[in-house]
């Protein structure tokens, strides 16, 4: 027999008028292995059909599951219910808009992202089907590979102090993006280009230095590394722009 | 209740992975309107799961030398037992080099050829050259003659992805996710596009467009162990087989991966096998090498998955606390913890998330698992689905014929940007061309049925079936009845198992109210067209009276070509509770059949 889990869910469905947010406990059995994917999907089967929630590849590779769990932004999928108390709670992430229950819109939020950030590769050549690739080396292409491994899953976001403040706020995962097109040669933008993406209280300057996107991001992306990266050629772009001639090193 | 918002678009596209996005990407640039419609975001997709890599003739690595289209075709064809249409598969290893080259020319970050010398796993040495330093390498794969499998780490499906809609970002393609078509529109002769519920509202939604794109990816979870991700339940072809008029093809085709881990089921990428992995027994012994000498660990997969249950069942499968059923083991130990974390990292991730294991220093448990749906809405090579004017059919979705009876390991991320290219030029063509009138009764009629469907599940009008005992008892049916290893009168009883579930799943009524974008009224809505293709392969499987590929009779065990060198087509007529079954001959035009160089026709019982 494995333990009795008192799961609290948050509760609330913006599509049934009348609806109001509240706890519900559910009580299940726990079994040797079990995660929260397999503890919601056995509420939603066999204690209440109504229950939202957004579950995709279940390896912790898509990031559609994100949730509070007790309190702490991390992938559903992956989270052990042995590594809770036998009573804890399941909440949305805050700043995304609420879909239903535990169900946000991750997708509209980071589709805008990448269209203020402009995330995708800027080069002014043509590409030609009979030609060879242009080279690049290999630590080049997994030092891309290192920020580009982000898979939205939003942890960072729920977790910062500036972006539950600041709507416009870019957040980590926004800085790490465009430290992944900083770092590659193909992207023919200039740190003054990237300067008026990034260089303002929105993007690199607006971190107020907290870290908790760096302890709780799932992918374990050097988050902290990337912003100093972006806010050391933010700096210096800036100081170009404000005083052109000076050297920087 | 009526359709909430109608959208007129030139190309509507259902579904956002990687075959989605790169046609809708070649008609965008022809200057046509696109909407493109997803369950999910479409950096959720299950393309981003694949990790392994893609296979392109680049020639680039040591173990590359000499590579070409050619011999990317002839592993392609033996790869499918015969079963491909070989001018597809001409069609797309002639292409997909210049695919990789684009995606790279995107951003793709590709892992590079470093100069010098190595030495592989295996004791051989070989040699990286300077002249190919920085060009893209490649690693080794099951079923190839070359390195060919284009790769960064093992997170491809997930950059390419990633780098694929970036170009739909710039373009300004629209994308409506959770928004699930339901149906499509259609006089029987042509398409005119779909009928979509709004997963955040619940409320229905009208797509007309000049041509219709399913590219949904596969049916997985009709199995209940499966590698695919909870949203690939084959919604696509369902509601193409729904129309009547518009087949499945092959759908008796399913791939089990030799490496799925239990007790999640979650991919190890084969990737761990082509740079140098083992699997072993319970006695630590590598027995690969007994039944496939050659090929060993890197036979083709349906040869792979074979002879691992084959093994199990000769009493060297692993008991152990990962697993209710007995498995085998993928070590990985000795290529290091320096290759392991860095290009097989997304792997020895997921075995520490859900098993607490570090494959640097420990075993991982495997077993052949559910992992892909070679068949699909049957279409030409230029992706025009059979039966509909104006609907395609791309990727996973689709039986455009390149894998035949089995697929290749890198070949499937391969076709979805490749076959995105080629129909989608070709669609784009098509469109551009056409005209379309829309006659209102019709598009009304077909909103009416899918509100009276959902009207009747809220009531139970139909009966009080409950929708999640209906789903487990059909993935447990096909669970015991048609797995890797097939007989007829298994088949024939599940086949009568899944008639008796797909009547009952037109029954079902829900135990919620429905209201809003409820859960239980999507999987309800889903139940009877998951059924129809569960049916489809099962029947598919017990009427092919020989073993191709993937599909194996133990009571017809060789292939017949003869009799069976041809594709199944499976149509759903209304009112029917079984498919109705026509065949279509299979032309060798370049590669008559012969032997595949490894497997059982090849390689006998037990060497």
């Amino acid at each position: 027999m494995g333990r009795q889990l008192t799961i609290s869910c948050f509760r609330y469905n913006p599509n049934i008028p009348g609806d109001k947010p509240r706890m519900q406990d559910y009580k299940l059995e726990e079994y040797e292995g079990m995660t929260l994917f397999v503890a919601l999907n056995e509420i939603r089967e066999k204690l209440d059909p109504t229950l939202m929630f957004d579950f995709v590849c279940r390896a912790a590779i898509c990031g559609s599951c994100a949730m509070l769990i007790n309190g702490r932004p991390r992938l559903a999928c992956k989270t052990m219910t042995r590594t809770l108390p036998s009573r804890f709670t399941v909440m949305p992430l805050p700043v995304f808009k609420l879909i239903g229950d535990l169900s946000v819109d991750t997708g509209t939020w980071f589709r805008n992202l990448q269209i203020r950030t402009e995330s995708w590769i800027h080069t002014n050549k043509k590409f030609d089907f009979n030609a060879l690739e242009v080279r690049m080396e290999n630590k080049t292409a997994e030092a891309i590979y290192e920020p580009e491994r982000c898979i939205e899953c939003g942890c960072c976001v729920a977790a910062c102090v500036t972006a539950n403040i600041r709507e416009d706020f870019l957040g980590a995962t926004g800085i790490n993006r465009v430290a992944r097109f900083i770092l590659d040669p193909r992207d023919e933008r200039s740190n003054a280009e990237y300067f008026e993406v990034v260089g303002n209280e929105d993007g690199a300057f607006g971190c107020v230095g907290i870290m908790a996107c760096a302890d709780l991001c799932p992918m374990e992306i050097p988050l902290q590394e990337n912003l100093a990266f972006v806010r050391r050629k933010m700096a210096a772009a800036g100081l170009k722009l404000q005083f052109p001639g000076v050297k920087i090193s | 209740m009526s359709a909430k918002h109608t959208h007129i678009s030139d190309v509507l596209v259902i579904g956002a992975g990687l075959a989605a996005e790169r046609s809708a990407i070649e008609a965008a640039e022809a200057g046509l309107s696109v909407i493109i419609l997803s369950l999910v975001p479409p950096r959720r997709s299950h393309s981003t799961a694949a990790q392994g890599g893609m296979q392109a003739s680049l020639g680039n690595a040591a173990m590359a030398k000499g590579d070409n289209p050619q011999i990317h075709f002839e592993d392609t064809v033996k790869g499918s037992d015969w079963g491909c249409d070989q001018e597809v598969a001409k069609m797309f290893t002639e292409t997909v080099p210049s695919m990789i080259r684009q995606l790279d020319y995107w951003g793709v970050p590709w892992n590079r050829v470093t100069a010098g010398k190595k030495k592989l796993p295996s004791g051989l040495e070989v040699e990286d050259t300077k002249d190919r330093e920085g060009l893209i390498t490649a690693r080794d794969f099951g079923g190839v003659a070359k390195w060919r499998c284009c790769y960064t780490s093992d997170g491809t499906g997930h950059t390419v992805q990633f780098v694929v809609d970036t170009v739909v970002c710039k373009l300004g393609i629209p994308v409506h996710d959770r928004m699930e078509a339901i149906s499509l529109i259609h006089d029987g002769e042509t398409c005119f596009g779909a009928v979509a519920r709004d997963l955040r509202t619940g409320d229905l939604n009208v797509y007309l467009a000049k041509s219709t794109v399913i590219a949904t990816g596969g049916a997985g979870r009709i199995y209940a162990a499966s590698t695919n991700a909870v949203i690939n339940e084959g919604t696509g072809g369902a509601i193409a087989l729904s129309t009547g008029v518009v087949p499945l093809g092959n759908m008796e085709a399913v791939q089990f991966h030799p490496t799925g881990m239990p007790p999640v089921y979650i991919l190890m990428t084969e990737g761990a096998r082509g740079d140098g992995g083992y699997l072993l027994d319970k006695n630590l012994h590598r027995f690969m090498p007994d039944y496939e000498p050659k090929k060993k660990e890197l036979a083709s997969r349906d040869v792979v998955s074979r002879r691992m249950v084959q093994h199990i069942r000769a009493g060297y499968g692993v008991d152990s606390k990962f697993s209710t059923q007995q498995h085998l083991w993928l070590d990985i130990r000795h290529l290091g913890r320096q290759w392991v974390w860095t290009n097989l990292r997304e792997i020895a991730t997921i075995a520490t998330n859900f098993n607490g294991l570090d494959p640097a220093k420990d075993l991982v448990p495997v077993i052949p698992t559910q992992h892909y749906t070679m068949g699909g809405v049957r279409t030409n090579k230029d992706g025009f689905a059979y039966g509909l004017k104006g609907l395609f059919a791309i990727g996973e979705a689709a039986c455009w014929d390149l894998h035949g009876f089995n697929r290749l390991g890198g070949n499937s991320l391969a076709e979805t940007v490749t076959a995105g290219y080629i129909v989608g030029k070709q669609l784009a063509k098509y469109t551009l061309g056409a005209t379309q009138t829309f006659n209102y009764k019709l598009i009304e009629d077909f909103v009416k049925k899918e509100e009276e469907r959902i009207k009747n599940l809220i009531s139970g009008k139909n009966g009080r079936e409950n929708v999640w005992e209906i789903r487990a008892a059909m993935q447990t049916a096909m669970m015991d009845h048609v797995h890797i290893f097939r007989t007829g009168p298994a088949l024939e009883q599940g086949v009568a198992k899944l008639q008796e579930l797909y009547r009952r799943s037109l029954k079902i009524g829900l135990r919620s109210s429905g209201q809003g974008a409820n859960p239980e009224l999507a999987q309800a809505l889903r139940m009877p067209g998951m059924l129809r293709t569960a049916l489809c392969v099962a029947y598919g499987a017990l009427m092919r009276t020989e073993s191709r590929g993937s599909h194996f009779r133990e009571d017809y065990p060789k292939r017949d070509d003869t009799n069976w060198l041809k594709r199944t087509l499976a149509y759903w007529k209304e009112g029917a509770d079984l498919p109705t079954l026509d065949y279509e001959p299979v032309a060798c035009p370049y590669m008559p059949p012969g032997d595949r160089g490894y497997g059982e026709a090849t390689a006998g019982p037990k060497k």
